[in-house]
């Protein structure tokens, strides 16, 4: 067995640029699911539901190309954004409807993980010293004005659950 | 993934490839830490009921240590196949350990959605390898499959 590093702080350019390729992801899937129960459950959705979902989708893809935007600052090699996007579409393109939480659990879900997310880099990043390519400044302002919009996203959702 | 997390994936690993009891040093070398620090955590959970320590044979997790040492070992999967079969990161094991300490179990799950986890995770875990043993590496950067 190898040994592990037990320190929660992010330190590096790379180790940066990792976790920043993995928002994008999320933002992807957020805006995968979205866009699956908007086409599978057109049916029952109603317009408030539709509403929620289509802000979703826009802002996500607003957050994914601010995170690619720092990515680009650090001068790291990044995985083309249309490959995640076609691993993530090809996966959604075999769940069934019933596979999917309620619509809007899901997107609470979504939106409280990137919360998290956002949340988690920022106290990681505020907890480091190691020197970035980026403006530590504005990385931690760009993470943080993503999350809140994040927990905006929490308080929309919960507040359509509790009209239900 | 805290720090008790990965302590108790790492004694859950080391408990089974000795068959029992997993001693302060291995412990210790497994996380790369001196072996007061661990004694200082091995304290914390037993504290919490988690693990028991007995002298001169070392630490055995509790039924709920083991719980949350399965479920640290799968976030550590799924962070693995994640790098290596989505992201192809070469050095995928190295990443892993590193982001294992910063990825939130409820991340873990969303990157989870999009992951082919197999149903025996985390038995596929294979210590000697530090991976999974189900793990197929892709050739290019994602591991696409037909609808």
């Amino acid at each position: 067995m190898v040994a592990v590093s037990v320190s929660q702080r992010v330190a590096s350019d790379d180790q940066l640029a990792r976790l920043l390729q993995i928002g994008i992801v999320l933002e992807e899937v957020v805006e995968a699911r979205a866009h699956r129960h908007y086409q599978q459950l057109d049916a029952e959705l109603d317009a408030e539901v539709e509403t929620l979902l289509a802000d979703a989708a826009e802002e996500s893809a607003d957050h994914r190309e601010r995170l690619e935007s720092l990515i680009d600052g650090l001068g790291v090699d990044s995985v083309p954004f249309d490959e995640i996007e076609s691993l993530v579409d090809a996966r959604y393109g075999r769940t069934r409807p019933e596979d999917f939480d309620d619509v809007r659990y899901d997107q609470l879900c979504n939106e409280e993980t990137a919360y998290k997310f956002y949340d988690d880099r920022i106290g990681a990043i505020e907890g480091s010293d190691g020197s970035f390519s980026v403006d530590r400044e504005e990385l931690i302002a760009t993470l943080a004005a993503i999350r809140d919009e994040e927990a905006e996203g929490v308080r929309e959702v919960t507040e359509v659950m509790e009209r239900r | 993934m805290n720090t008790a997390d990965q302590y108790l994936k790492t004694i859950y690993v080391v408990q089974d490839s000795e068959d029992g009891p997993a001693s302060t040093g291995s412990i210790a070398d497994a996380l790369g830490v001196s072996p007061a620090s661990a004694n200082e955590m091995i304290g914390k959970l037993e504290e919490r009921g988690l693990a028991e320590h007995e002298k001169y044979k070392g630490v055995k997790l509790t039924d709920d240590g083991i719980v949350r040492a399965r479920d640290a070992l799968q976030t550590y999967c799924i962070i693995e196949r994640f790098l290596a079969n989505v992201l192809a990161v070469e050095d995928y094991q190295a990443e892993a350990r590193e982001l294992e300490a910063v990825i939130d179990d409820t991340v873990a799950e969303r990157l989870d959605t999009i992951i082919d986890r197999q149903p025996e995770c985390p038995d596929c875990f294979d210590p000697e390898s530090d991976a999974c043993a189900c793990l197929e590496i892709a050739p290019g950067p994602v591991e696409p499959e037909q609808q």
